[in-house]
């Protein structure tokens, strides 16, 4: 059970409105009361669903034209200058419409995709047991994968690196197996999951992005699709995906 | 229905309300709950926001204008007033500290996540209007504090205090359906 000073006020602190001081309070509370910081995570989990079935309804296009006229906008341009026009502009809608639908359901799925890893991260640093093999010894994390996961991989040697490997656990997307591994930098933890390319469908070359708050890079490599994902700077990010992309080569 | 009054800045009517269509549009759905009704809602909102734009303060929230328009034309239409009748006695108190402690779920009770859409949009719809308006200001359009009391035209206290018995509302009505077999 949540401790009850802090309980009132977890919903303003997680819609972002609480002053700076009581913010910082209730942040530094978090990070070490399991309780509370197992509600605030229910608590985001539910605003994200609402967030989801709350944005159902959309409206037509003919709708949105005639509201667009009716305030003054430009009128669509007519087609009135023969039928090879007609054929032409109705050929170009026609692309453009599967282009743009095919982006849409691309951007769609690639925010429903962050959208899940996010929860994952979250939900696994706030477990009290977030890792199934713990061990910082990747020739001990590696093999404890095999026979769980229907794929291997090469982890980096991290000596002379600020990066230390916490352990790594199985985990699911869209009922995928995969491996989740967690690192550490200073203070901030990681998590490096990898699935099999094929599978997750994810394009666009390797860049570091902001996704739902975090840094993100994603590549595919040798048949696995890698995600860095995590709280720290594009710098640290791109700096562990480097050191992965090495050892996958190696 | 054609509009007439044309003000000087029709143009920044245009690039200002244009972006929010469908916002409103689904915000409107939400209220109305059928298509035509929203479609109407949408476009008299319109209509009134374009003729009132010359009044509109420049620096102030236009979004909060063109949703307070939007709800206010809801709230004089029939299926607003019928769903006004039903708004309980509920804003006596105001501020984060106002919910019941007996109103504060378990951890376990809050899990609702997105594999339950469908019980949540059915759950959503269910909600009294008072508590559904603000439930989907804060949360679908990411509205602050302010902005939505700007919107419903109620002091900050009260939204915080409808929201937390939106939220609780929603978890119960969730949960009583996830226990049905």
């Amino acid at each position: 059970m949540a401790c009850n000073q802090w309980l009132p006020q977890l919903d303003a602190y997680l819609d972002g409105e609480l002053p700076s001081e009581p913010m910082r309070a209730l942040d530094a509370h978090l990070r070490s009361c399991p309780a509370c910081a197992a509600d605030a995570l229910a608590r985001v989990q539910l605003k994200r669903a609402i967030k989801t079935a709350g944005s159902r309804f959309t409206p037509s296009p003919e709708f949105r034209n005639q509201i667009h006229k009716k305030i003054g906008g430009k009128p669509r341009r007519a087609w009135n200058s023969g039928w090879v026009l007609a054929t032409a502009a109705f050929a170009v809608v026609l692309v453009a419409g599967f282009v743009s639908t095919y982006l849409e359901r691309q951007n769609l799925r690639q925010q429903q995709f962050y959208s899940e890893l996010a929860d994952l991260h979250v939900s696994t640093l706030a477990s009290a047991n977030p890792v199934d093999v713990v061990s910082s010894d990747r020739h001990t994390v590696k093999p404890w994968f095999q026979g769980k996961i229907p794929f291997t991989f090469n982890l980096p040697e991290l000596q002379n690196t600020d990066f230390t490997l916490l352990g790594g656990r199985v985990t699911y997307l869209g009922q995928i197996p995969g491996a989740h591994l967690i690192y550490q930098i200073r203070k901030h933890q990681i998590s490096v999951f990898l699935f099999p390319e094929d599978l997750v469908g994810l394009n666009g070359k390797s860049n570091v992005s902001r996704e739902r708050t975090f840094n993100v890079d994603t590549w595919a490599q040798d048949g696995l699709r890698y995600i860095v994902f995590g709280d720290v700077a594009p710098e640290d990010i791109r700096s562990l995906s480097g050191l992965l992309k090495s050892a996958a080569k190696s | 229905m054609c509009v007439s009054a044309e003000p000087p800045q029709s143009g920044t009517f245009e690039e200002l309300a244009m972006p929010l269509f469908g916002q409103l549009y689904n915000f409107a759905h939400w209220l109305a709950q059928n298509r035509e009704e929203a479609e109407d809602l949408v476009q008299e909102t319109y209509v009134k926001a374009l003729r009132g734009f010359g009044s509109f303060q420049p620096g102030t929230n236009f979004r909060a204008w063109m949703y307070r328009i939007l709800r206010n034309t809801f709230l004089t239409s029939r299926t607003g007033l019928k769903a006004t009748m039903t708004v309980p006695l509920d804003e006596g108190e105001s501020g984060p500290g106002a919910t019941a402690a007996t109103d504060q779920p378990t951890p376990e009770a809050l899990l609702i996540d997105r594999n339950h859409q469908d019980l949540l949009q059915t759950a959503l719809e269910e909600l009294p209007l008072h508590f559904r308006e603000v439930l989907l200001l804060c949360e679908v359009e990411e509205m602050s504090y302010q902005e939505i009391a700007d919107t419903i035209a109620v002091p900050i206290g009260t939204v915080m205090s409808r929201l937390s018995r939106a939220r609780a509302a929603l978890r119960a009505n969730v949960q009583q359906k996830l226990r049905r077999p």
